[in-house]
């Protein structure tokens, strides 16, 4: 049984935290790869990032925001409550080099798949810098946790009600201009990760970021996650998620997670009308 | 006894109009009466042709008699001498090229209905009950690992239990069954068919394991580490072929694999009632000439599709599915493009399909297979319409698990090598087989292969590599 042992609520009930009894995969999982969840019978398989990992206690933790049906089953899961299941790890594990100056750019739920990473580069003795930035004030997750991932961080909302006001990618032209960094990760809404990647293609500064295709078995059997990576065909699933951002298709991308949008508008309204009449 | 003359029984089949718009059986299956009727007309041959050409060598005329004679529990008794599956392979085997194209029956008139009478019994225990699960050798104390819960991996699981060893069943997907529940739709086999086979396995001890990435979740090495003392990789063969062209990641355009497993595990055909959704295109385009393709063409149609183009690059008789399943897709309305080739994908400002550029072939020399080789023929492209097109030109190895386990010997192809008759691969204490060391075969071969392995395993078990 998955079972919840902790939750939290986030950004004003928008992003939730669940800590999840997964013995087996807490013992195996590292920075970067994630889950496939599937609240009941019915459920649809969701990739989740493990935003944390606790082998010692046997769980794991997720991090995401409610935006569709299946992540509003999620949000009705209370502590005690299980998912029926939990796949994982899954996916590539992020590659650190140790030692290297890195900026790391989060945006929105973003933040949480990035945590793990800083932290780990942290560890691996990497100088980082990061930027997190989130709507407003309200919407920003993680700030305390990324502060002691990083030696140096910065945030900011674009309606300027906390940090600096402005996009993450004007503090990140500084940080290029002033020099000296050797990669950047970004991981966020995928135009932030387009508009990251643009950028730093001119300063030649290798860029990581991590991708969210539409995925089902997460274990390359389907082929649905595929993504275009240097004018080839990759499986988001298994060659990912994080790949070179210089040789992404983000435009390919956007349009490929929109395959499914009135069906899920559907499906979304019916569960809220459902919970409505329930109430 | 019968003869020739007597016609076969004809199986009673929802009408093509109403089924192809829903998703419950086609064929009815045999009435007792029928089943009777059909089983006389075997003419017991005392070397039987038809028993040469199954894979695991069922005693065919054995079960056919008790048929015969009414005695349906005798029948089914005798066929699990052989075979684990019957309600499966009744309804799934290429009957036509194997047992029944043996039939000596069929050299003159219509072979006996092989398949047909090994589902009724199969379906007839089932539903009545009435045989004793078989019984359990004592505890060897020792442990298997199958990983895969496909019809090899249910094979190997299933003798290995009665010998009397300890067996777990280790699954990626959250549901047993291989491509039984992920590929074959609902309205050719039912679920609940292999949903029963596989309870039947756990009330004799087997040990089912979902969720389980093997080479992810655990290692095989680390399956070693925890006290197994042999492991069998039944795990298929999950990587889905495309045909690399131009516009094949527009949003329209599928795998096989995604296409049926939204449909049959996920059962997205009843989206909104469960959370998965499926593309319900209006026409469609099925790339391919096999078991796959016709089953996701009949998919298609199900999903309330107006037309259904199949696109195949040989001829008619080139097409490797079952001759049935040809003839009920036919008669479900299905449209050939035969010989016709897929250029390219195109696709709209939204970046969703619209067509498919193909061009058409004509048959050429005969290559060294004896198949006579389709060549483009110049100037002949047209445009197939459509808004979903699906890809079923057939999978490959899928690397996830031999990756993580790297003195594990493969082919040239990443298939697992293993020995023909024992499944030993070049591992030590690992047996392979099914669809991961031949390529996408048939679910027959996979439980034979699962047969010869569990044999071997138990004799290592007993007496060492
Ligand atoms: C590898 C990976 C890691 C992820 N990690 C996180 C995370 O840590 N936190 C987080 O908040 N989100 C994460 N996501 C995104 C998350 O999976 C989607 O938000 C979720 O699937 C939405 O489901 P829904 O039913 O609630 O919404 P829906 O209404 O179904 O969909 C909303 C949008 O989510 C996307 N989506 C829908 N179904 C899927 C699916 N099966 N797989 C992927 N995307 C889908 C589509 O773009 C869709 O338009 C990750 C995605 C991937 C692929
Ligand atoms: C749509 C379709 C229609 C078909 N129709 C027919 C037909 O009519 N007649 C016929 O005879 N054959 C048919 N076939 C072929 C037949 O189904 C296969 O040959 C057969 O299922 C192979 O059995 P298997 O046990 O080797 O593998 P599979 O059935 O593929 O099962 C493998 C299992 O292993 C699991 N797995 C994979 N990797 C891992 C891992 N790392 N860890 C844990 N588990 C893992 C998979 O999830 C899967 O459940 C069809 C195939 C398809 C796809
Ligand atoms: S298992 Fe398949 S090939 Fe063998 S007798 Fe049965 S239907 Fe025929
Ligand atoms: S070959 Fe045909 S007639 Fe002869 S035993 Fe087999 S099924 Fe009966
Ligand atoms: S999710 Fe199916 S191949 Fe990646």
């Amino acid at each position: 049984m998955f079972t919840i042992v902790n939750r939290e609520e986030m950004a004003g009930g928008t992003v939730i935290l669940n800590e999840i009894e997964a013995p087996r995969i807490a013992a195996k999982a590292r920075p970067g790869q994630f889950l496939i969840l599937k609240a009941n019978e019915n459920g649809e398989r969701i990739p989740l990032t493990m935003a944390e990992t606790d082998p010692d206690k046997g769980t794991v933790t997720v991090i995401y925001m409610v935006v569709g049906k299946s992540t509003e089953l999620f949000k009705r899961l209370k502590v005690g409550q299980a998912y029926q299941d939990v796949i994982g790890p899954l996916g590539q594990p992020t590659h650190i080099e140790p030692g290297k100056k890195v900026v790391c750019v989060g945006g929105g739920t973003g933040v949480a798949v990035l945590h793990p990473i800083a932290r780990g580069m942290k560890q691996a003795g990497c100088s980082v810098t990061s930027i997190i930035g989130a709507r407003n004030k309200d919407l920003l997750i993680l700030e305390e946790k990324m502060g002691l991932a990083s030696g140096e961080l910065h945030v900011c909302t674009d309606d300027g009600s906390y940090g600096r006001k402005g996009f993450v990618t004007e503090v990140l032209k500084e940080k290029l201009d002033a020099g000296g960094v050797d990669q950047v990760v970004a991981i966020g809404p995928v135009p932030m990760m387009k508009f990251v990647s643009l950028m730093t293609k001119d300063y030649g500064v290798p860029t990581m970021v991590s991708l969210n295709p539409i995925m089902i078995d997460g274990t390359g059997m389907c082929g649905g996650c595929r993504v275009t990576v240097g004018g080839e065909t990759k499986f988001g699933c298994v060659d990912g998620p994080e790949f070179d951002g210089h040789q992404v298709d983000f435009d390919e991308l956007i349009l490929r997670l929109r395959a499914y949008t009135e069906q899920e508008r559907c499906s979304h309204e019916r569960c809220k009308w459902e919970e409505g009449g329930n109430a | 006894m019968s003869t020739a003359k007597t016609p076969r029984q004809a199986m009673p089949e929802q009408p093509p109009l109403v089924r192809a718009r829903n998703f419950e059986e086609v064929p009815l299956g045999y009435t007792p009466e029928q089943a009777v009727a059909e089983a006389s007309r075997c003419l017991q041959c005392k070397s039987p042709a038809c028993v040469q050409g199954c894979p695991v060598g069922v005693d065919i005329p054995g079960f056919i008699k008790h048929m015969a004679a009414g005695d349906f529990d005798k029948a089914i008794g005798k066929i699990w001498e052989r075979n684990s599956l019957p309600a499966v392979c009744g309804r799934v085997c290429p009957q036509e090229v194997q047992c029944e194209g043996n039939c000596l029956l069929g050299r003159k008139g219509e072979a006996v209905a092989i398949g047909n009478l090994e589902r009724f019994a199969a379906d007839w225990e089932r539903q009545h009950h009435v045989c004793e699960l078989p019984s359990r050798d004592a505890a060897t104390g020792k442990r298997v690992a199958v990983v895969g819960s496909g019809p090899s991996g249910l094979t190997v699981a299933s003798d290995l239990i009665l010998k009397g060893h300890e067996v777990s069943l280790f699954e990626a997907f959250h549901k047993p069954g291989g491509v039984l529940v992920y590929g074959i739709p609902e309205f050719r086999l039912p679920k609940d068919i292999v949903a029963a086979e596989v309870s039947c396995l756990q009330a004799q001890g087997v040990k089912l394991e979902c969720d389980v990435v093997v080479g992810r979740t655990v290692s095989v090495d680390e399956l070693f580490e925890q006290g197994f003392d042999a492991v069998y990789l039944g795990v298929g063969a999950g990587l889905p072929k495309f045909m690399r062209i131009p516009g094949e990641n527009l949003v329209g355009v599928l795998s096989a694999n995604e296409y049926l497993t939204r449909a049959n595990l996920m059962k997205a055909y009843l989206f909104p009632e469960v959370d998965t959704p499926i593309p319900r295109g209006k026409q469609v385009a099925v790339l391919g000439g096999g078991n796959v393709a016709m089953d996701s063409a009949r998919t298609a149609m199900r999903l309330g599709a107006d037309r259904v183009s199949l696109v195949y690059r040989r001829s008619r008789d080139e097409m490797p599915a079952r001759k049935a399943e040809i003839h009920h897709a036919e008669e479900e309305g299905l449209n050939f493009e035969l010989l016709c080739n897929p250029v390219r994908y195109l696709g709209d400002d939204k970046g969703r399909l619209t067509g498919i550029e193909c061009i058409r072939m004509e048959l050429g020399e005969p290559d060294t297979s004896g198949r006579r080789r389709p060549v483009e023929v110049p100037g002949s492209e047209f445009v197939v319409e459509c808004d979903l097109a699906i890809v079923a030109i057939g999978a490959g190895a899928n690397p996830l698990l031999t990756r993580s386990t790297p003195d594990l010997p493969l082919n040239k192809w990443g298939y697992v090598t293993a020995n023909a008759e024992t499944g030993k691969t070049g591992k030590k204490g690992v047996w392979a087989g099914g669809d991961i060391v031949t390529g996408a075969a048939t679910v027959i071969l996979a439980m034979g292969a699962g047969r010869k392995a569990a044999d071997s395993i138990h004799e290592y078990l007993t007496w060492g590599w």
